[in-house]
């Protein structure tokens, strides 16, 4: 067995037991933390995968973006030490056989269809993206990129306004 | 047993449907906030894993995936807004408090 499947099967198996204690935790800060580790190891994953500048790009805003304001607003919202309430054991029986069939479903589609063709490509260098972002002719990516930059723009507006306290009432 | 683009989908999937499970049965803003996000991820590695394998020489797979990471950073941010308003109004942040909508 190679190492770079060895490293794959790691790296699967972090993802997954993150993955599966970020979501039944009953500590919601540790929920976050394991989350984080989540993250972290998907990124790995994009390493393992030769795409550094994905990986990069998942540490920066995942990782240091997303986690962090979640780990904020647990702050904002929630007294330190105090575990969520327990679920309804009826919706965690049927949640889990939902997820579980769907899984079963999805797994047996794939393990049935041979993918054709599996050439991995090589490196991707950041001066092929940044080319392909800027591209204004076929097939080029400056369209997509110019809608989310004002999709974050309205994002950021939306959030003050929303997140704004009211002061006309007070007043 | 050599990793191809298989594997990558069983791991996927899997993460794809923890998120699910976690979205059904938490009840909690936040952590339903936190299964979301995993369920972006796994669509991600999607995206990387045929990119990767099956499309090699374009880059469609991978950016949809930084389009997907900056949407995802997006709704982050306005998921959190309107929850720290719901705590300020309701005071609490479980998804069966804010109710006040219904009839």
């Amino acid at each position: 067995m190679e190492v770079s499947n060895i490293i794959f099967y790691l790296l699967g198996a972090l993802i997954l037991a993150c993955g599966v204690l970020a979501v039944t935790s009953r500590q919601i800060f540790r929920s976050a933390i394991y989350l984080l580790f989540c993250m972290m190891s998907v990124a790995g994953l994009y390493f393992w995968m030769q795409y550094e500048f994905i990986a990069a790009v998942q540490i920066v805003v995942y990782v240091g973006g997303i986690v962090v304001l979640i780990i904020f607003s647990i702050f904002l919202t929630h007294r330190v030490g105090k575990d969520l309430a327990e679920p309804e054991f009826k919706r965690t029986l049927f949640a889990g056989l939902a997820s579980l069939f769907a899984f079963l479903l999805f797994w047996w589609v794939i393990k049935r269809n041979e993918f054709f063709g599996e050439q991995p490509s090589g490196e991707l260098s950041v001066r092929r993206i940044g080319e392909e972002m800027l591209n204004y002719k076929q097939g080029g990516f400056v369209l997509p990129f110019e809608v989310v930059s004002i999709l974050l723009l309205a994002a950021m507006v939306g959030c003050i306004v929303i997140a704004m306290r009211a002061q006309t009432e007070k007043n | 047993m050599e990793v191809g683009l298989t594997q990558i989908l069983f791991l996927s999937t899997a993460l794809f449907f923890i998120g699910m499970y976690g979205f059904l049965t938490r009840r909690n803003l936040i952590t339903m906030l936190m299964a979301v996000e995993l369920m972006l991820n796994a669509v991600n590695i999607n995206f990387i894993a045929f990119n990767k394998y099956l499309w090699g020489g374009k880059l469609d797979g991978v950016f949809f995936t930084i389009f997907i990471i900056a949407i995802a950073a997006a709704e982050a941010a306005v998921a959190i807004a309107i929850v720290i308003n719901i705590y300020r109004n309701f005071g609490s942040i479980d998804a069966e408090d804010a109710d006040s909508l219904k009839l």
